[in-house]
């Protein structure tokens, strides 16, 4: 399979394998016009199987997100068809309307305007929590 | 500007403080009577209860303050579909301080993240009633003498019970506290509960569907209701609700130095034959609620500065 490689722009690469769609929905990468490959099951040394997310834009990407998704991900940036900086990504402590939260009798569900805010309460666990009633994302 | 969301907001230290404003309060009524004079508490129930809404009002009174406020959401503006924030913001300019009750969880945070006043939750949905664990404390104190020591029963609806949740959390911060959960299979409480609270702070607990018993060991008994509504069929909750309700013959394996304690209101789930035993502290804990809520307020007044 051949993808063409990106002269300015982002590739998210060490995707746990599954993880691609998940995280190019939450970053909602649909909505912008720039050309992206979303490369699934990509064989690793390392990893036996991974997922790639190539985009050919110079964009800002909201690293929480990936951090929230995949925290092992890496995100590289491209500029003139040569890597220029390799940005490591961490769990974020706050999630602000990246997720929302499910549970019905939350206040986020009433209130519409509230902002849907979650916190990271395990980092082992990789547990996050709505700040309003605590259920787990 | 601090505002009071979850039992867990306070450190040990500052219940220890409060308790011990509360106690103050009751034996020197006086010195308190006009230290709010002027200020005013505004009681926002998006629900009713009235029971919590009387007592924070006579609280605010016994201090020598004033009250305004709504008993229901029909008659507020959030009728109208007025926002939390908007409401909050708009009573700040109003009140001195702010109790609401809402039946969303979380609802209470909303209102304090706007409020330029302190906020306390007196129950939002099935989140959080702070207040009530405060009571609850104050009457163990007073009971007790100490918070350490104890075998402490909860028996009922223990899945729903957010009275339960919260006061285990509290207790759960006390050295040689052993919980014993008492409840039919259905009603257990959540394993949440259990691993994030009892097992992380290693607190022993036993689990049992037979409240008798597990009577001879304990030094305090919490109550609560279990509810019609939380069985899908009517003959398990008929089969089951019977061994939950307490009566003078369940009682007598227990200690003379016995505690009960029950959140209220009660239906049937401690029968009135019991009210009379000096070991029933149910009523007891009603007032000392009042004294906490008035600690309550007496705190979060002087940390703003109006007091
Ligand atoms: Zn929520």
């Amino acid at each position: 399979m051949n993808i063409d490689s990106i002269q300015n722009g982002v590739v998210i690469d060490h995707i746990t394998a599954g993880l691609g769609m998940h995280l190019y929905e939450l970053l909602d990468l649909a909505s912008l016009d720039a050309s992206i490959a979303l490369i699934k099951n990509v064989n690793s040394k390392k990893m036996g199987k991974k997922d790639i997310i190539k985009i050919d834009a110079d964009i800002d990407l909201n690293l929480d997100v990936i951090g929230f998704v995949d925290p092992d991900a890496t995100v590289n940036i491209i500029k003139d068809g040569v890597l220029v900086e390799k940005r490591s990504i961490d769990m974020p402590q706050t999630l602000t309307n990246v997720i929302k939260c499910k549970n019905p009798r939350c206040i986020t569900s009433s209130e519409q305007e509230l902002d849907h805010i979650f916190k990271l309460t395990d980092k082992e666990g990789k547990v996050y929590r709505c700040i309003y009633c605590e259920t787990k994302a | 500007m601090r505002s009071v969301i979850d039992i867990l907001d306070f450190t040990v230290k500052e219940l220890d403080e409060l308790i011990d404003t509360a106690l103050d309060i009751i034996d020197n009524p006086k010195k308190y009577a006009h230290i709010c004079d002027g200020k005013k508490l505004a009681t926002l129930f998006f629900e009713p209860s009235t029971r919590t809404r009387l007592s924070f009002e006579a609280a605010m009174y016994e201090l020598g303050g004033n009250v305004l406020g709504f008993s229901e959401s029909n008659s507020s503006s959030a009728a109208k579909g007025e926002s939390i924030a908007d409401t909050a913001k708009t009573v700040s300019c109003y009140a001195d301080i702010i109790a609401m009750r809402h039946p969303k969880e979380g609802a209470a945070l909303v209102a304090a993240n706007n409020a330029s006043v302190p906020v306390i939750n007196a129950g939002d949905g099935g989140h959080c009633h702070p207040t009530q664990t405060l009571a609850d404390l104050l009457t163990i104190r007073r009971e007790k003498g100490r918070f350490n020591n104890l075998t402490v029963g909860f028996c009922g609806d223990l899945k729903f019970g957010r009275t339960v949740h919260s006061l285990i959390n509290a207790l759960s911060r006390y050295n040689n506290i052993k919980i014993v959960l008492i409840s039919p299979e259905e009603l257990k409480l959540p394993s949440y509960v259990k691993k994030d609270v009892l097992q992380k702070n290693n607190i022993p607990y036993e689990q049992t569907t037979d409240l008798e018993a597990a009577m001879p060991n304990l030094d305090m008994l919490y109550m609560t209701r279990v509810q019609r509504e939380r069985f899908f069929n009517e003959e398990d909750y008929l089969r089951l609700k019977d061994s939950y309700i307490l009566t003078p013959d369940k009682l007598k394996n227990a200690k003379a130095d016995l505690s009960i304690l029950h959140p209220l209101p009660r239906v049937n789930e401690i029968s009135v034959a019991i009210d009379s035993d000096p070991r029933a502290c149910y009523f007891k804990q009603v007032l000392n609620g009042k004294y906490m809520r008035m600690a309550l307020i007496l705190k979060l007044l002087k940390e703003a500065g109006t007091i």
